[in-house]
């Protein structure tokens, strides 16, 4: 009998807001000030792989780096349909670029799912949107890898995938075990059925690992192990002296166009001043 | 003695006019960089017949262009990219390398470092050499309100992916003359495990949006889908482009090519219309080369109207129907 189908999917806790202070010494977020919620395209990951447990009959384990309270993501997958839920959480982890986290997340598949089929990320985070950990977990597990990936199917042991690159409409084929990253194109996440939730937060247990879990010299994770480094944040002011328009909408238009029409009208390539009242 | 001199390479997607514009643009940006570090510019071309596009590399600034030329690199294939690039970097060492974030960059780039265990940064909006000789590498960061100035003090190569547009490309000069190094096709490469099965141009847009004199952007201050769609019939008649932001490609009010910013594309319109956006910087960094902003907001104080040359404090939505409903009775014929 062939062994049931094994998925891992990779979440991030994301804040819901964008604009939360940083900290001006570290450069880095404070996260700990702002709700979080699963990653919008780590959540079309999850639902990708729940189409496919629906299909083939699978086991979905969703992993997460971060602090304790990342555990509610893990909780949300659980409602969503995940079977087992991975914490990896370890204060020497913090400040973690994408070289390291994806060192991290590779070692804790291997350590949690080692015979894993498939592993499905998000094409990018909403915080950060590098785009970069997916790639480089294939790298690092030295699997073959699609990225940006809108379809899959399964024959068997071979995966086929269909994507929009660059314009091309591709379609590609590789063996698994593999990874993907998937987009926020195609298939719209399930809601949560709210006694789902409930279910989620007493039924389920979630397992932690640390960095002893995973074996790893502290060394190559957290800010240590990164190479980049921030030595400055800012924000871009832009301002300019500029006109400012108020009063009825049909006015401001009116004085807009007449004011503006060499502007406007010779980049739209039509004249619309107002002839009527000039002449 | 020539080892000695450091190099900053550019790798050459040629694949399509606006990969190729890319190319060109990293190269412009790398020939100035180039000359604050005292180092030279390479470019780096994978594919089957691609002369002419080493020819073009050379005319916009490369003093050498490192080639494999090889009916089997007809199609971009990832693994055989990377192995392939891995090979030339180790035997060269660059001091620097760029990548364009088109889709195929993004991926190419992040293995590339993962492989070299260097930093990487993503979707640059400037690039700079600090006094230490360093890549000084400006990009959108955490959660998209602030600019990060980020270094890679100690790997190398240090590496950054820029968005096509970011900067101007350096008109061509074909009497430059460069040094063209063929290199033969490793015969010892991996397998290449992920198979391309079929490839097909998208359909396109009318218009590009990169390349739109006058492009029209919503956000979620048009109110709804339905009034959304207004800003399409202002579109129309004003030849216009319709982009938007994150919030509304979620709300899933237009489709997700039509997103400008960081994870989007990038614009530079002679007159930019700014309908209901709030002016997050992982989308006005994708709008900072426009010429002429005109921004509706019901608030005044939101970044988008400090960036725009007009502000107009009202709602976005009732200006847009005011605007068609005026340039119906001015344009004539």
């Amino acid at each position: 009998m062939m062994k049931m189908l094994k998925l891992v999917t990779c979440i991030k806790q994301v804040p819901m807001v964008s604009e939360l202070p940083w900290d001006p010494r570290t450069g880095t977020l404070k996260r700990n000030l702002a709700d979080g919620m699963i990653n919008p395209a780590c959540r079309y990951a999850l639902e990708a792989a729940l189409i496919l447990k629906n299909t083939y009959g699978a086991e979905i384990t969703a992993i997460t780096m971060g602090s304790d309270i990342a555990e509610e993501v893990l909780r949300e997958a659980f409602a969503m349909g995940a079977d087992r839920g991975i914490l990896v959480s370890d204060p020497k982890m913090a400040g973690a670029d994408t070289l390291a986290t994806s060192l991290v997340l590779s070692r804790a598949v291997q350590t949690a799912c080692a015979d894993f089929d498939l592993i499905l990320c998000g094409c990018h985070t909403s915080d950060s949107e590098t785009a970069q950990v997916g790639p480089q977990m294939i790298e690092e597990l030295d699997i073959p890898g699609v990225t940006y990936v809108d379809r899959l199917e399964l024959d068997g042991r071979l995966l086929r995938l269909q994507r929009l690159s660059d314009n091309f409409i591709e379609t590609l084929e590789m063996e698994l075990p593999g990874l993907v990253t998937i987009t926020t194109q195609r298939q719209a996440p399930r809601y949560v059925p709210l006694a789902g939730l409930q279910d989620a937060f007493t039924d389920k247990d979630i397992s932690r690992l640390s960095l002893e879990d995973l074996d790893l010299d502290p060394e190559l994770t957290g800010a240590k192990g990164s190479p980049t480094k921030i030595i400055n944040v800012f924000s871009p002011t832009a301002e300019k002296d500029n006109i400012i328009m108020k009063g009825s909408a049909r006015k401001i238009v009116q004085q807009l166009f007449d004011q503006f029409d060499d502007k406007i009208g010779g980049a739209i390539g039509k004249d619309i001043k107002d002839y009527q009242e000039s002449q | 003695m020539k080892d000695s001199i450091k190099e900053i390479w550019v790798f050459g997607d040629y694949r399509n006019y606006f990969q190729n514009r890319v190319t060109l643009q990293l190269l412009s940006r790398a020939t100035e960089l180039a000359k604050m570090l005292q180092a030279k510019v390479c470019a780096v071309v994978f594919g089957d017949q691609v002369d002419e596009w080493v020819n073009e590399y050379i005319a916009h600034g490369a003093d050498r262009v490192l080639v494999i030329d090889h009916p089997d690199l007809k199609n971009y294939k990832i693994e055989t990219y990377v192995n392939l690039m891995i090979r030339l970097i180790g035997k060269q060492r660059p001091e620097i390398i760029l990548v364009g974030a088109t889709n195929f960059g993004r991926e190419f780039a992040p293995r590339i470092a993962k492989r070299l265990k260097t930093g990487l940064s993503a979707d640059c909006v400037d690039l700079d050499i600090n006094d230490e000789g360093l890549l000084v590498q400006t990009a959108p960061s955490f959660g998209g309100n602030i600019l990060a100035q980020i270094i890679t003090p100690e790997c190398k190569p240090q590496m950054a992916t820029v968005r096509p547009g970011t900067f101007q490309e350096i008109p061509h000069n074909y009497e430059r003359t460069g040094e063209i190094v063929r290199i033969p096709m490793p015969a010892d490469l991996p397998k290449e495990r992920v198979h391309l099965i079929f490839s097909e141009r998208s359909p396109q847009r009318s218009q590009r949006i990169e390349e739109a004199k006058v492009v029209i952007c919503g956000g979620r201050g048009m109110g709804s889908k339905k009034k959304f769609k207004k800003l399409t019939e202002l579109g129309e008649l004003m030849n216009a482009e319709i982009g938007a932001t994150r919030p509304v490609v979620y709300a899933n009010w237009i489709e997700a090519d039509a997103l400008i910013g960081q994870a989007g594309k990038h614009i530079k319109p002679k007159v930019l219309f700014a309908f209901g956006i709030s002016g997050a910087i992982q989308h006005t960094a994708a709008i900072n080369n426009a010429e002429f902003i005109i921004a509706v907001n019901k608030n005044p104080n939101a970044p988008m109207m400090a960036m725009a040359d007009i502000a107009i404090v009202a709602d976005a939505n009732q200006v847009c129907t005011a605007m068609i409903k005026e340039l119906k009775v001015r344009i004539r014929g």
